[in-house]
């Protein structure tokens, strides 16, 4: 029994960090919200240089061959510097998705070209109503009405963009012809994949929420530091401190969930998927907390376009739906603890 | 990262559920706010001692068992589980005693940890007095020095368990001359002393779980002086820790609570909406939460790590979700919420009540919850101070 990371696994979320913190800057951010795609083929030949998309591809397609838990600490990191890369779309669900379908030949085609950052992914679930970066995506694996999965190339699909309040994300609304041709899982094994594509996207979604949710506490720190009113910093006030200390303690309840989640998809633990909504509703529950306080603490000036503050504000809003909302999780938990003989209380946590 | 137990752990814990399951009361024993309740609570624990259960991570040399945190985790987790009595020498055993193993000299160890293993010796908290609460550091009470005694003058309150205890723990202005910090001497007192008198104080809940503590020249020798003179509060911010961070208030605990509601909803969910359905389940989510931010914790301190300002993290987020949990509670009772346990119609309405009114204190016990977002504020954000 230990809980926490290794000294390599907190190296390498170093690593990303300060990388990101050096290349995805806020203007970089804002360059971007600005393209037409919203994305940079560049940018994520850089990321693949890190390692990032081939996180969980397996060393024999040319990915590091890593789990959750080394990859929870760097999704964490996106959600920190606010990447606008499709990272849960290709690296988190899309290319463990892949490597499950159990199509050898599907695999070699497209895993080495994820891994080497030449090839993006998306991914469909019932739990989003819209298909996240499917534009930038050369391979959709997407189900059918029925549930069954088919794997489609973009050119092949209808894309509908449906503009959000976060300039990141950038949703589709996909129309594809569900041909047996396509077809790579049905039945119980779709169902199955699409399980544990939904684990992977709200794990990593939760991941971004916690660093999100850092930034924003981090930003409002910083300014109630600077700015003075009455002649002193306004972060000496208390009605200040305990806004923000309310956050802190959010997030720091939040991130022990996260990162038992990561253990228990990469372990594969039967209750992951429990695990997985605990640690996807607190994160958002948390990150959409600190944006509404952030805000308060910035008063009027973080209510310009012009201040950096409201990216980390509609990423968390944003990231907050994602990968099933809160109630969606809720729901969820509710099922498995109020069910009879559910393991519950003190000795039940493992 | 590895959330499996070891073979050995797992033994550990069986061991542990045998014994408790062999020796635990079958009643709940009377409250130990009350005199039968707490002379019953000490037999608990004389019984719990003789068991070697008594202290779980304290070494065997003090009356503990030699195990580490973990360990200790589990023995909490199935000490509740057990629902085995309260602690009634909680403020010796998880305050005092792990701040005696730090500053306390050989002869004080052995002088006072066995019989706070045992509980032959039960401990009560000195810090409030009239004048100072929040405001710790405005103490007034003294300590003079005469040759090898300190002169005690002055008054302490809302000390809890005061009216059934033998020793109280509290620090003193031990320079008439001093203010705030500086002067304060940490000092254990018997409370059998010729010039000490007890007072009990009746609680929300009627009982009397607090007592004031008056000093009219009680003489203490100094060799009851906890680190040096003066060196008072450093020591007393050691004790704060504790109380507000992983030995008081184990997961478990709150584990048990979050279990018990899930049930009354069960039991009440006819009557029950959609809002009350989410507060009960989230409650529960958070108890787990609290448990794995527990083990982090653990795993963290067996490698060396500290608990610093985290600690008031610990403390309001255990308070209110304690508080939440009782609410949630009587809500679920609707009408019958009100009913005190002897009421003929109060079958199924437990101890909720009572938890309600306990888990009111504790927002504002061990430093309030307002003391302690200003040291997340100041001593984890770095927000500028006042």
């Amino acid at each position: 029994m230990r809980f926490g990371f290794s000294e390599d696994q907190l190296l390498l979320q170093k690593t990303v960090r300060d990388f990101l913190r050096a290349e995805c800057t806020p203007e970089h951010v804002r360059a971007l919200w600005a393209t037409e795609s919203g994305r940079s083929p560049d940018f994520w030949k850089k990321l693949a240089e890190v390692g990032l998309p081939g996180l969980l591809v397996p060393e024999g397609h040319g990915g590091l061959g890593m789990d959750e838990i080394d990859a929870v600490l760097l999704f964490e990191e996106c959600g920190r510097a606010a990447l606008p890369e499709p990272v849960v779309a290709t690296a988190a669900v899309g290319a463990p998705l892949l490597a499950e379908l159990g199509d050898d030949a599907l695999a070699a085609r497209w895993l080495p070209r994820v891994a080497a950052g030449e090839a993006r992914l998306a991914a469909g679930h019932p739990a989003n109503a819209f298909v996240a970066d499917a534009h930038v995506a050369d391979l959709l694996l997407l189900p059918d009405d029925a549930g069954d999965l088919h794997a489609v190339p973009r050119g092949e699909a209808q894309l509908t963009a449906q503009p959000a309040n976060d300039p990141s994300q950038r949703l589709f609304e996909v129309r594809f012809d569900a041909a047996p041709a396509r077809c790579v899982a049905r039945g119980e094994r779709a169902a199955a994949l699409l399980a544990g594509a939904l684990e992977r996207g709200a794990l990593a979604t939760a991941a971004q929420l916690v660093g999100a949710t850092e930034r924003l506490v981090e930003l409002a720190v910083d300014y109630a530091s600077q700015r003075e009113q009455f002649g002193r910093p306004i972060g000496s006030f208390q009605a200040v401190k305990h806004h923000l200390a309310n956050v802190k303690v959010k997030l720091e309840y939040a991130r022990p969930l996260v990162y038992r989640a990561a253990h228990s998809v990469a372990r594969r633990d039967p209750r992951r998927a429990l695990h997985v909504s605990m640690a996807k509703s607190e994160a958002g529950e948390a990150a959409a907390f600190a944006a509404r306080t952030a805000l308060q603490v910035h008063g009027a000036i973080g209510y310009t376009f012009e201040q950096d503050l409201h990216i980390w504000m509609r990423r968390a809003w944003s990231l907050d739906l994602a990968w099933g909302t809160r109630p969606f999780h809720r729901a969820r938990i509710a099922e498995a603890v109020l069910a009879p003989g559910a393991a519950l209380g003190a000795g039940t946590t493992f | 990262m590895d959330l499996r137990y070891t073979p050995e752990q797992a033994a550990f814990r069986a061991e542990a559920r045998a014994w408790l399951e062999a020796n635990v009361p079958a009643e709940p024993l009377p409250s130990f706010d009350t005199l039968e309740g707490s002379l019953a609570h000490r037999r608990w624990e004389a019984k719990l001692h003789a068991g070697g259960w008594a202290m779980v991570p304290w070494p065997r040399e003090y009356g503990g068992r030699g195990a580490n945190l973990l360990e200790w985790l589990i023995f909490e987790e199935e000490y509740y589980r057990a629902g085995a009595p309260k602690r009634i020498n909680q403020n010796g055993i998880f305050l005092l005693g792990p701040t005696l193993m730090e500053f306390g000299t050989p002869a004080q160890k052995a002088r006072y940890l066995p019989k706070m293993a045992s509980s032959e010796e039960v401990w009560a908290q000195g810090w409030s007095e009239p004048n100072a609460g929040s405001d710790m550091a405005a103490i007034q009470a003294l300590a003079v020095r005469d040759a090898d005694h300190y002169v005690l003058r002055g008054q302490k309150t809302w000390a809890s368990r005061g009216a059934f205890a033998d020793y109280l723990f509290g620090l003193f202005r031990s320079d008439p001359a001093s203010e705030r910090h500086k002067g304060l001497t940490f000092l254990l007192v018997p409370l059998r002393t010729p010039g000490v008198t007890v007072r009990p104080i009746a609680q929300l809940g009627g009982e009397t779980g607090f007592a004031e503590v008056f000093f009219d020249d009680a003489r203490v020798p100094v060799e009851s002086r906890l680190a040096g003179e003066g060196e008072g509060w450093k020591v007393a911010m050691a004790t704060a820790g504790f109380e507000r961070g992983l030995m008081l208030r184990s997961p478990a605990r709150f584990q048990e609570t979050a279990r018990r509601l899930v049930e009354l909803y069960r039991e009440n969910e006819a009557g029950a909406d959609a809002l009350l359905r989410e507060a009960v389940v989230r409650c529960w989510v958070e108890a787990e939460a609290y448990a794995l931010d527990t083990y982090r914790t653990v795993s963290r301190l067996l490698e060396g790590g500290k608990i610093g300002a985290e600690a008031s993290l610990n403390k309001i987020f255990w308070s209110e979700l304690d508080l939440r949990m009782h609410e949630t509670a009587l809500r679920l009772l609707g009408p019958r919420g009100e009913l005190l346990p002897g009421a003929p119609a109060a079958k199924g309405v437990g101890g909720w009540l009572d938890g309600y009114l306990f888990s009111l204190s504790g927002p504002i016990y061990a430093g309030t919850n307002e003391i302690q977002r200003n040291v997340i504020a100041e001593r984890i954000l770095g927000l500028p101070r006042e």
